[in-house]
């Protein structure tokens, strides 16, 4: 029987195939100097072909998942293990970094997962427990230890307290500016939807200051808060200062801005004009047709702005590690200064995590939402 | 009972709706009639301070609607509108219930009341009690419309082109139902339509607006017999009138003694049917359910001015 | 628009004739304009480096689009989505950074990252336009005898041009901006204005650096919002 084969398998296939010809990991001398490629032990690599090229065949789709499971897994180990084994004999100060072969081997099974997820189409309450799955075994892989070896986890074991300092701060900062930009920008959207003749000059004030490149608006919040903490009185005792976490947290809230307030004027501007006039017509007050009918009917489009924003800001708030504001930015520009690119992931995989979560946690909501709520199209 | 006494709407310094004064007798239905921008929609809205008056006044029931707060008015009133308005994220339940619950109705008689109104518009309460609005026909939809508006036992009820987005089959069932309903709740009601057949066939009186101005109000018979203006004539459309005065008697009014073979029509059915069916059955003459027969000969008679 | 174009011009043209507009914001006789580097020639590098990242993200993009459209392609289709808004949640930043390793420092790994980042939008509003054409136009192109390929070429592309348009402006803009940080992996770019600034806290360079980047990233917006209506005109 010739089956025909199954294309996107292919790919993966190709792209895993490269990975494992690759070095799997770096074996350096030291944190900061280049090293030499080690490869797969030669099962392992076996078994990761075997699965990429059965990938190629026509499985069903629960197989397809639990091979890139498999394969995630057997990477993930193999990375482990390589790292324990040579770090067994090595010097102290030697470091074992993944690379380029076990980055396109990660790649090819998180593709395969997600096209197997994908296919699968599964229910909504399944997709919420596969991302449940999927945090709980990312969290049980790190604690086991098995990975304590790899170079990112031996920087982690260094700073385990700043790590978790700086988590802290990141979250402060994306979920701060976003509760921030919620409560300024959801007035501002119910004010412009009732005043139609603001909605030009604020939604253009609101598009100039996204068009400020990032790094400028955080690097402008410093001197303008020193300026507040020295000239208003009470400022800087109620913690404003040009340093630190302030400016980076209202340099991202202003950046939130506009995606809060314009979806906002979206979700109020698109309930349908026969709904509204019945709500008047019924003897709503204008409070209650807020409450009762304007806002449950815009809140998907809401919601949608939150995911911008919240995904947004957890990338950005990398770049008040520039300039002291904290967060995992901190190590991502120490490890770029030092050039110590293991320092750079310790900041850069945290963040690509949490972003990651926060995207993929709002889509589900806004999608649970919706099934309770649906529309006529 | 509502007078509208000299009611005015401006705007910008040009009349829309021009000194009109009507009044509409308790019970009764009131159709307003006009092509479009003739004012019409706009009197309505005035009723219910939808819209504010530029002047004149609105008395219901001898009170000055100008002395209540506008959402309390509207409590009062019913409202149902083309496209039917439902809030398309509140159940059917949760819909027809929104004025009771703003005046505070207990739940018990929340509820008692929904179940009484899906009953009363022919949809068993336990099937469409909890679905949302978008699973429902457009018929139903315009059917939960209504029930929504009646909920709080109000004693007027206005509506703005209620049957436009339906189609004609289920628009005459809607008609019959809706007149139905009318005369055993005793509800005040004014309609606005730009269809003459609907306003002849639902209004005790009919008001025919043209360029804001009312130009004619009266029962629907007087409209046909004697159009006051060019413009009320162009409005009934001269080769209907024959069909509009057969659609005002119903079959049993007029029925005779005699003999006809073939089926029998309803005894309410209309002048209008019984020709239809005369023409269609190649038949003089038609029995009638209940005793007697309908004449081609009668009809050509009623037909006549 | 044309007057903050002319200002541009200007300030680049001569930074040293606008010193009395930033010497109000340095401190200790700091100097107002940054020297080290001509503003010019950051300037050029900077849209040179976002041309280039534009340019080949939109072609591959536009390339990748039209292939999973394709009846040979449609099994990619659904991954391609999916990847599309996972992708567009990866933060610019990270991947900028997860380039270093790969490139070393300087231009390269910021071209990397602009590019890779820059095919998500395109991508995403190429597929958007190909995809939701009416039903009506489809039927009536098959129904006129239109083969596959002269559908795409005559009907679906210039249909598809203005969300296209959307998706090159988008890249575009984020490119401007995440090109600053490139400066921090030493790529030359008009964040070295910026971090200059930021080193010796001198908020005149911040503002400068800011500003230019700011007034092109507006001139981009504008200009693209005027090919998308000029496309959208056309096609009615």
């Amino acid at each position: 029987m010739t089956a025909r084969l199954d294309r996107p398998g292919l790919l993966f296939a190709l792209i895993g195939l490269v990975g494992l010809v690759l070095p799997l990991v770096q074996f350096k001398a030291n944190r900061i100097v280049p090293g030499d490629g080690v490869s797969m032990a030669l099962p392992l690599a076996g078994l990761l072909a075997l699965i990429l090229l059965g990938g190629c065949l026509r499985w069903s789709h629960g197989l397809r998942l639990a091979a890139a499971l498999a394969g995630l897994g057997t990477v993930i180990a193999a990375l482990g293990g390589t790292a324990r084994a040579l770090m067994a004999d090595g010097p102290a100060l030697a470091r074992v970094a993944p690379a380029a072969g076990f980055w396109l081997l990660l790649l090819a099974f998180a593709l395969m997962l997600t096209d197997a997820v994908t296919r699968l189409r599964p229910a909504l309450h399944w997709r919420w427990l596969m991302l449940a799955g999927a945090i709980a075994l990312v969290a049980m892989v790190l604690s086991t230890g098995w990975l304590d070896q790899v170079s990112v986890m031996r920087e982690y074991a260094a700073r385990r307290d700043a790590f978790l300092r700086e988590g802290v701060a990141h979250l402060y900062l994306a979920f701060g500016s976003l509760g921030l930009a919620l409560m300024i920008g959801l007035p501002l959207g119910v004010a412009i939807h009732q005043a139609p003749s603001a909605r030009g000059p604020v939604l253009s004030v609101l598009n100039i200051l996204q068009t400020i490149p990032s790094l400028a608006l955080f690097g402008i919040m410093i001197p303008i808060f020193g300026w507040i903490a020295a000239n208003v009185p009470g400022a800087a005792q109620a913690g404003i200062a040009g340093i630190g976490v302030f400016p980076a947290l209202v340099a991202l809230f202003l950046y939130s801005l506009l995606p809060v307030v314009s979806n906002t004027l979206t979700g109020l501007s698109g309930v349908s004009p026969a709904t509204q006039e019945a709500a008047i017509g019924l003897g709503l007050t204008r409070f209650q047709r807020l409450t009762w009918v304007l806002v449950p009917l815009a809140l998907p489009v809401l919601l949608a702005a939150i995911r911008i924003v919240l995904v947004q800001n957890i990338g950005l708030a990398v770049i008040a590690g520039l300039i002291g504001g904290g967060g995992f930015g901190t190590f991502v520009f120490q490890g770029l200064n030092q050039t110590a690119m293991d320092l750079v992931l310790l900041g850069a995989l945290p963040t690509i995590g949490l972003a990651l979560v926060a995207g993929i946690a709002l889509d589900l909501l806004v999608q649970t939402l919706n099934h309770t709520t649906p529309r006529p199209a | 009972m509502i007078q509208i006494s000299h009611l005015t709407k401006l705007y910008d310094g040009k009349p829309v709706v021009d000194d009109v004064s009507l009044t509409v007798e308790r019970g009764q239905i009131a159709a307003l009639v006009g092509t479009s921008g003739s004012g019409k929609t706009t009197l309505l809205r005035m009723i219910n301070r939808l819209v504010t008056p530029s002047s004149g006044q609105v008395l219901i029931d001898g009170q000055d609607t100008a002395a209540i707060a506008p959402h309390l008015l509207r409590r009062r009133i019913g409202y149902a509108i083309q496209g039917h308005g439902l809030f398309p994220h509140r159940t059917v339940g949760q819909n027809i219930a929104t004025v009771p619950r703003l005046l505070r109705w207990s739940a018990d008689d929340i509820r008692a009341r929904v179940d009484e109104l899906l009953t009363l518009f022919q949809l068993d309460p336990d099937a469409f009690r909890d679905r949302m609005p978008h699973e429902l026909s457009g018929g139903q939809q315009q059917r939960i419309g209504v029930a929504r508006a009646l909920a709080a036992k109000p004693d007027l009820l206005l509506m703005d082109e209620p049957f436009g987005a339906l189609d004609p089959v289920i628009r005459a069932k809607a008609q019959a139902d809706l007149r139905q309903i009318q005369r055993q709740l005793g509800t005040t009601l004014v309609l606005v339509t730009h269809d003459m057949a609907e306003a002849i066939l639902l209004g005790d009186r009919i008001a025919v607006m043209d360029r804001g101005k009312l130009v004619q109000y009266a029962p629907p018979a007087d409209i046909l017999r004697a159009p006051a203006t060019p413009f009320v004539e162009a409005l009934i459309g001269p080769d209907m009138r024959p069909f509009h005065l057969l659609s005002l008697t119903p079959a049993f009014q007029i029925a005779t003694e005699g003999h006809a073979i073939g089926a029998p029509i309803p005894r309410e059915a209309t002048l209008r049917d019984a020709l239809a069916e005369c023409l269609w059955s190649g038949r003089d003459a038609l029995p009638v359910e209940g005793g007697g027969v309908v004449t081609l000969a009668a009809l050509r008679q009623r037909a006549a001015p | 628009m044309t007057a903050a174009g002319l200002f541009l011009i200007a300030f680049l043209a001569s930074p040293d004739s606008f010193a009395w507009l930033f010497s109000p914001m340095t401190r200790n006789g700091a100097p107002a304009i940054y020297t080290q580097t001509p503003l010019w020639s950051l300037t050029l590098s900077h849209l040179a480096l976002v041309a280039m990242a534009v340019t080949a993200s939109t072609l591959v993009a536009l390339v990748l689009a039209i292939l999973v459209t394709r009846p040979s392609g449609r099994e990619f289709l659904p991954l391609a989505r999916t990847i599309t808004s996972v992708g567009q949640t990866f933060p610019p930043v990270a991947v900028l950074a997860l380039a270093v390793p790969v490139m070393g420092f300087g231009a390269g790994p910021t071209l990397v990252a602009l590019f890779l980042y820059g095919l998500l939008p395109v991508f995403e509003n190429t597929l958007a336009g190909l995809t939701n054409q009416p039903a009506r136009i489809r039927e009536a192109a098959r129904g006129m005898g239109l083969t596959p390929a002269q559908r795409l070429w005559q009907v679906d592309l210039p249909l598809a041009l203005p969300v296209i348009l959307t998706g090159m402006r988008l890249t575009a803009v984020i490119s401007l901006g995440t090109g600053t940080i490139g400066s921090t992996v030493a790529a030359r770019t008009l964040g070295e204005v910026i971090i200059a600034g930021l080193l010796s806290s001198n908020t005149a360079f911040v503002l400068q650096g800011g500003m230019v980047v700011g007034i092109i990233a507006v001139m981009i917006h504008e200009g693209f919002q005027a090919l998308a209506r000029l496309a959208a005109r056309r096609t009615g």
